[in-house]
């Protein structure tokens, strides 16, 4: 592995009474694709700012590599970045945009030609090199700006929402080419995005910040499939999130089995988790509406781990590859609940609008999540 | 797309699974004209020869242009006075070869708005990025005092530099005349290049010091050439209204700084010469092959930025 890794020891910093970065620790190892997640204003792109050297923290350290970066100027930092707006220079060609850093080195000219070309052809720009950023599209001014933050090699790139002025189609290539160039480089990416699915599509690990704090870091799975706070149970993908009381909570296989009163459905349900609860604790339950499934005819009953409920449907919303559909319960909670269409019409029942419906997921499939007050 | 796997006919028969049409089929025919455009002119209303907006275009024109007209008809004139006497050239004859002052008098401002425009253009400038650039209290009261001397009338101005050039003790001439033309030249330039700097994106100073740039670096490799035609553009007025100012240049000019609208002046009083008529029109297409060489220069220049 290339690169540098990324210590971020304690790190404050506010504006005025605003704390932009509260507290903020965090390990990225060397090479890593490594994502800070949050919606705008978390104080996410505050701290790749310190990074790059043009924010300072108020209190905490910063290590690359082992060393300590907060006295150096961002032209003396081994990082680059790549920014929200481009930040091309308007009055230099392509070429020149990305010579740049090497003509500041006063690199030898046949060697700085040569290493242009080659970094222009990797994000391949070859056929733009005498055009001015003006006459580029958004993906291609962006392009210029990787090839141009990576020509000097850095030990560290820093993306600070690169893609986000981009179109959806265009995002999800250049996603793709930006966790090519990552696998190619093999240098620590840092990556800024208030895009969750971008987070999860590229990350190798993924910070979670909202208000200055770091909630969870995590693979894109753990982030996912255990969510850590409610906040990041709604924050990544969507989810029926709904306050809770414990009731029981006994052993069950290599878990536990907790029985849990939710005022919302009514009722009581079955959810199982790693670490033993307090009879009365408060929690919130968490179910992705991908794992439950609807269906028109009641599901037989297998083992007392599978809740089950009934309801109509009140809104089906078809989009090709899947249907959401909500449902409303006997009580009025609505659940969000999304199928996938695996196969050419042969994914059970059609179900419509005014539908009864079942409604059921099994123990296994929900979580329990920590309620941090925000 | 494989859609050649047929299936039995779903339940009820609702589902009719539909052979794909070819695209070209379903997209819009177009013609062989390609899209359809508008007409010439077909956005616009009808031009009557004798509408109101060709009126007014002409009286406007007329408005505009008839002195200069006026002046340029009696610089060909014979007799000196506003009777018409026939056509001749010799007020053309006097200002070449007989006023050896008048060309003195323009050298003189020449020179001095050239001068004075390069540096009120440097310092102007300098003032706009460092305002913009840096935050600092007196932030704001340096950019309301800056224009200051844009809205005063220009005999206050005159009169306060003349005050001021002999409280120091220093003589008029060519010297103070330079000073007092840069220094109104400056808010100018400073609104200009601020107004530039308004549409420059300031991350691209930090693109710049992030990739290895010093701060000097950033502001001469990146800042200056991205502002260039802001520069260049003011300049350009600076050394217009330096060329043109009578009123300050009056208050503030010493004997032997006579400069070209001074001495203008000077001739008027003592009767119009038609060779300020003459010097007129050769005045106007000077200063229109200036400004169509400019204008192609400047083109240039944006088209590079």
């Amino acid at each position: 592995m290339k690169g540098f890794d990324v210590t971020v020891k304690d790190v404050s910093r506010a504006y005025g009474s605003f704390k932009a970065l509260d507290d903020v620790s965090i390990e990225i190892h060397k090479g890593e694709f490594f994502s800070l997640l949050g919606p705008s204003g978390c104080g996410k792109t505050t701290l790749l700012r310190i990074i790059a050297g043009f924010d300072s923290p108020d209190v905490g350290t910063v290590l690359l590599d082992g060393k300590d970066i907060l006295p150096l100027p961002p032209d003396r930092r081994q990082v680059n970045t790549v920014f929200q707006n481009y930040a091309l220079f308007p009055h230099l060609s392509v070429y020149e945009n990305v010579a740049f850093p090497l003509r500041l080195k006063k690199i030898q000219p046949t060697k700085l030609d040569t290493k242009v070309r080659e970094y222009l052809h990797l994000v391949q720009l070859d056929a733009h090199i005498d055009k001015k950023p003006s006459m580029l599209s958004g993906g291609q001014k962006q392009r210029v700006a990787i090839a141009r933050a990576l020509i000097n090699e850095p030990n560290v790139l820093l993306l600070d929402e690169p893609l986000s002025a981009l179109d959806a189609k265009l995002r999800q290539n250049l996603l793709v080419e930006l966790d090519h160039l990552h696998d190619q480089i093999g240098i620590t990416f840092i990556y800024v995005t208030h895009d969750q699915s971008e987070a999860l599509s590229v990350s190798d690990r993924i910070a979670v910040m909202n208000q200055g704090k770091v909630l969870q870091v995590g693979t894109p799975y753990e982030i996912y499939e255990s969510p850590a706070t409610d906040f990041v149970a709604r924050f990544i993908g969507e989810t029926n999130l709904f306050p809770a009381t414990v009731l029981s909570c006994n052993p069950y296989k290599e878990e536990y089995i907790v029985s849990l009163d939710i005022p919302e459905l009514g009722t009581s349900i079955m959810v199982t988790d790693y670490d033993p609860l307090q009879v009365g604790q408060k929690v919130s339950f968490t179910i992705r509406p991908e794992k439950i499934k609807i269906t028109t005819d009641e599901p037989r009953r297998v083992g007392k781990d599978i809740n089950l409920f009934s309801g109509i449907v009140e809104e089906p919303i078809y989009s090709g590859f899947q249907s959401k559909y909500y449902v409303s319960l006997s009580n009025g909670t609505v659940l969000k609940i999304i199928q996938q269409h695996n196969n050419y019409m042969d994914d059970g029942p059609d179900i419509a609008w005014k539908d009864n419906v079942f409604v059921s997921w099994s123990a296994e499939d929900g979580y329990i999540v920590e309620v941090v007050d925000s | 797309m494989t859609t050649d796997v047929e299936k039995p006919p779903q339940r009820n028969g609702n589902h009719i699974k539909h052979k794909l049409i070819p695209s070209k089929l379903v997209s819009p025919p177009s013609g062989p004209q390609g899209p359809y455009r508008l007409p010439k002119n077909q956005h616009f209303r009808d031009h009557r020869r004798f509408g109101f907006s060709n009126i007014m275009l002409v009286l406007v024109i007329l408005f505009l242009f008839a002195p200069l007209f006026v002046v340029i008809t009696y610089s060909f004139n014979a007799a000196k006075g506003m009777r018409w006497t026939g056509l001749s050239l010799e007020w053309y004859k006097k200002l070449f070869f007989d006023s050896n002052e008048l060309w003195r008098a323009f050298g003189n401002s020449i020179m001095i708005a050239f001068s004075s425009a390069l540096v009120a253009t440097m310092l102007g400038s300098l003032a706009a990025i460092g305002i913009k650039w840096y935050r600092f209290k007196a932030r704001a009261y340096i950019q309301i005092a800056s224009f200051l001397p844009m809205v005063l009338p220009e005999v206050i101005i005159g009169i306060s530099m003349l005050i001021f050039f002999s409280a120091i003790k220093v003589q008029l001439g060519m010297f103070t005349i330079f000073a007092a033309h840069t220094t109104f030249n400056i808010p100018f330039v400073f609104l200009l290049v601020s107004a530039r700097l308004d549409e420059f994106d300031f991350s691209i100073i930090e693109a710049a010091r992030d990739l290895g740039a010093t701060e000097r670096q950033a502001l001469f490799k990146v800042v200056i050439p991205s502002i260039m035609p802001g520069i260049v553009t003011s300049m350009l007025m600076s050394v217009t209204m330096s060329l043109e100012d009578f009123v300050i240049t009056f208050f503030v000019s010493g004997p032997g700084s006579t400069t070209l609208p001074l001495y203008v002046y000077s001739m008027i009083r003592y009767g119009v010469s038609p060779v300020i008529n003459s010097l007129s029109l050769v005045l106007i297409l000077g200063i229109m092959i200036l400004a169509l060489t400019l204008r192609r220069f400047l083109k240039t220049i944006a088209a590079s930025s």
